[in-house]
């Protein structure tokens, strides 16, 4: 392993703060875009479903 | 007799294009590449920070805060391939008047505006302990910023017609003209010598450690597959939205419960 301790990777040289906030960033997009693509499905699938019923 | 043979072959080969052009062909082919992209972008997501955060060194100058390029480059290479992308796709429809084309491009835009997003967060957070401020406006950040807007501007457009058609070739234009953007952004570093470093790779050489920019390659696959799982899976969803009458679509659906 290139970091003396897991404190140490956690750290990143002081700059923990801007890379974890970075990837935290991008996490949260990620997430927010799978969560809508998945509410636009399941809201199309059911109008799908009712437009059959009639 | 051979005549008619070949003549019916090539007629064959011809077809496929068309064949899948149609959303009923086009569905079941885009759900199965789909989840190919979506396994192959966890994947080398997993690798691609594997080797940047526990193989690739510290950076000389920058120290352990240069670890954002593995997702800030790749995120504004990807706003600016998906605008192209999407530019392509508008094109397209309004030269052919292909249905499927224009919602090839919609479905491109809500990812080219997320990763616009990320390349300018990112890039602050790393702008901040590096140059010692979140935002200037610099050539490179403020033309993403505006391709940003352009992205924000072509969903407005395109969502404001009740009447879709409308709604598709006036989007379509704002995607074409905002094109001439993407070089602007590509290009701004050397054209105007502001905060922005230079490229760090270039075709031949880089100034890049060679694991610093093997993480940052693998990531941009990861990137580049996540965002046409997400194109994908937001194309399949405007298709089920827009071929309601379709029997095709009954058909398939049912298919894929059972």
């Amino acid at each position: 392993m290139i970091w003396e301790s897991w404190a140490a990777f956690w750290a990143m040289g002081g700059r923990g703060l801007f890379v974890w906030g970075s990837y935290g960033v991008l996490a949260f997009a990620v997430i927010a875009e799978l969560v809508t693509l998945k509410r636009a499905r399941t809201s199309a699938l059911k109008a799908l479903h009712e437009h059959h019923e009639h | 007799m051979a005549r008619t043979e070949s003549q019916s072959n090539d007629k064959f080969a011809g077809s496929w294009f068309w064949r899948y052009a149609s959303p009923a062909a086009f569905f079941p082919l885009a759900g199965k590449l789909e989840k190919l992209c979506w396994a192959l972008a966890a994947v080398l997501a997993a690798v691609g920070l594997y080797i940047g955060f526990f193989v690739a060194p510290t950076d000389a100058q920058q120290g352990e805060v240069y670890r954002v390029i593995f997702i800030h480059v790749p995120a504004a290479w990807m706003t600016m391939v998906i605008y192209m992308a999407m530019a392509f796709w508008a094109a397209t429809g309004l030269v052919l008047g292909t249905r499927l084309s224009f919602m090839m491009s919609h479905a491109l835009a809500p990812t080219g505006a997320i990763m616009a997003v990320v390349a300018l967060v990112t890039g602050s957070l790393w702008g901040r302990p590096t140059w010692g401020t979140y935002w200037v406006w610099d050539a490179r950040l403020t033309s993403t910023l505006i391709l940003f807007f352009l992205y924000m501007g072509y969903m407005a457009l395109a969502a404001s017609f009740d009447d879709k058609k409308k709604g598709d070739r006036a989007s379509a234009l704002i995607a074409l003209v905002g094109a001439i953007n993407v070089p602007i952004i590509y290009f701004s570093v050397k054209w105007w010598n502001t905060l922005h470093q230079g490229s760090s790779v270039r075709p031949g050489s880089s100034s890049m450690a060679a694991t610093m920019l093997t993480a940052m390659m693998i990531m941009t696959f990861a990137f580049w597959f996540y965002c046409v799982a997400a194109a994908l899976h937001r194309l399949r969803t405007d298709i089920i939205e827009r071929e309601r009458n379709a029997a095709w679509l009954r058909d398939t659906l049912k298919a894929a419960s059972q």
